[in-house]
């Protein structure tokens, strides 16, 4: 899973809060307005849920992407979890 | 400025030139009645094969949006067709952009072709209802086109009634987000995007939106067939395209001509003047380019691109001799500034201060560094909207700054510019509409 930071570029008033909590993910332009680094990295998360919440206008947003590959490999996990329990539901 | 609409018999008849949306303008200075519309292009259902519908028919025959952005047509009926309930058909005539004039001249002279086709678009993705925008600076074009819809309300021609609306002139209001938003009762002010129009639109209903051209053509796909339209143009771009030719032209004016024929054959048309090196491609959204460099590519989507323009909506701007290209530029961006919706940021603070940076270029003042600023900032503001409009005024400028190199670093180092050296004197001619009014959107 991809953790993706989105903005509202109407909502945004530039308060630059988000800048101040996650100075490693987004710089301001010269006249205050977020400019955003694509993906957040894992250990990024909860710094970038914090400047997500501290928003003041809630212009800021954190979108999940999966690939397709990720999305396929979750697929089977859950077979292979659940799968082996149907199993024994139908052989009871 | 005064514009020959450019007609064609036989006789006259010019390379690349064509006459479908334009046939019969040559007696025109007036709009074509119903009933010498019906006797132009005979009745609308007349479809050159029953069986396939008119979604097929416009998929077969390759038309794309002639606003600007040149999406396939049947793609975007499709979605809307297919979406949850009863479509919203809006025609797009606003034409914000300064430069072009075709969509004014199409509707000015043939509105039932436009009305045809929107009869027929909202038959195809089966709309209950159908609206066709126009500007409110232009009252003419809209009694034009209110007197052919109540033509058309007394023949008892079509299933749903064209509601005709007066929306304020900005140049971000044809935008079709803002459309969709001034239908619902807000300001004429694009909007966040996801949901897109053909999703939830109109009253939340999937909503076609096409330009006006596009329709004309839709009504004439709908009577003669995809083979018929595919006659005109080549494999890649289909059909016949509206071009304003302007600037630095004898005949400057509305052109019809096949798709895919050269930037320096549609120029061409409209008699460029003698020593002209330089050309606006697309509109106030476009590139400026060396006449020389880009007069053999075709005037297509796919044959510009590699030289990074677009034909936008088919607009040509030739810029004179003894004109200064980055005065032009300078002059467009300040006028684009001032015309965003004053809703984000980055294109609220970023294309005053590129208009600036260039204004400063233009002048010959420069105050530090303008160009290597400007450049900065082209690559922070381009994406960074609710809509195209910062990307489009930030494309516009990169290309002066490279199509007007030489210029800008004398302009830069304080030396006057090269057109100014040869003596000659500077005139501003792109047209700069006035505001609507202020603060008006509604």
């Amino acid at each position: 899973m991809t953790l993706k930071l989105q903005i509202d570029p109407i909502a945004c008033t530039g308060h630059g809060l988000c800048a101040d909590l996650l100075p490693e993910l987004i710089e301001l332009d010269e006249w205050g307005f977020p400019i955003l680094a694509g993906s957040v990295p894992p250990a990024l998360a909860a710094h970038a849920r914090r400047a997500v919440n501290a928003c003041p206008t809630l212009a800021l947003r954190l979108a999940r992407t999966r690939t397709q590959h990720e999305l396929r490999t979750r697929h089977q996990r859950f077979f292979e979890i659940r799968g082996d329990r149907w199993a024994r539901w139908a052989s009871t | 400025m005064s514009h020959a609409y450019e007609q064609l018999t036989p006789g006259r008849r010019r390379a690349g030139l064509a006459a479908r949306l334009t046939l019969g303008w040559q007696q025109a200075d007036r709009a074509a009645t119903l009933r010498e519309h019906s006797g132009r292009f005979g009745p609308l259902r007349q479809q050159a094969d029953g069986k396939r519908d008119l979604l097929d028919e416009v998929a077969a025959a390759g038309l794309t949006g002639r606003g600007g952005a040149g999406f396939p047509t049947a793609t975007k009926m499709r979605a809307v067709a297919v979406g949850r309930g009863p479509a919203v058909v809006v025609a797009n005539g606003m034409e914000s952009e300064p430069a072009s004039e075709k969509d004014q001249a199409l509707l000015a002279r043939a509105p039932h072709l436009v009305l045809d086709g929107i009869s027929a678009a909202a038959e195809a993705v089966g709309a209950a209802e159908a609206h066709l925008c126009l500007p409110g600076t232009r009252d003419w074009l809209v009694d034009c086109v209110l007197a052919a819809v109540a033509e058309r309300q007394q023949a008892g021609l079509d299933r749903i009634a064209v509601a005709v609306h007066e929306l304020p002139q900005h140049y971000v209001s044809s935008e079709e987000t803002s459309l969709v938003h001034w239908l619902n009762g807000g300001e004429a002010k694009p909007t966040t995007t996801p949901p897109r129009p053909f999703e939830r639109g109109v009253g939340k209903r999937p909503t076609l939106i096409d330009n006006v051209e596009t329709l004309a053509h839709l009504a004439l796909i709908a009577r003669y067939g995809a083979a018929w339209f595919r006659e005109a143009g080549t494999r890649d771009a289909s059909g016949t395209m509206l071009t304003t030719v302007t600037g630095a032209v004898s005949r400057p004016g509305v052109y019809e001509v096949e798709a895919g024929i050269s930037v320096g054959d549609v120029l061409a048309l409209a008699g460029p003047q003698a020593g002209a090196e330089a050309v606006l491609v697309g509109g106030y959204f476009g590139t400026w380019h060396d006449i020389a460099g880009i007069a053999e590519r075709p005037f297509t989507a796919a044959g510009l691109r590699q030289a990074d323009a677009s034909p936008g909506a088919g607009v040509l701007f030739v810029l004179p001799a003894q004109a200064c290209g980055l005065a032009e530029a300078a002059r467009i961006m300040r006028y684009l500034a001032s015309q965003g919706a004053q809703q984000c940021g980055p294109c609220m603070f970023g294309l005053p201060a590129v208009a600036d940076d260039l204004a400063q270029l233009a002048a010959g003042r420069p105050d530090g560094d303008p160009l290597s600023r400007m450049q900065r900032r082209f690559g922070v503001i381009a994406g960074r909207g609710a809509c195209r409009h910062p990307d489009g005024a930030v494309r516009m400028a990169a290309s002066a700054v490279r199509t007007f190199g030489a210029d800008a670093h004398a302009h830069a180092r304080r030396r006057p510019c090269l057109s100014a050296q040869r003596g000659r004197q500077q005139t501003a001619l792109l047209p700069v509409p006035r505001p609507f009014a202020e603060g008006d959107w509604r």
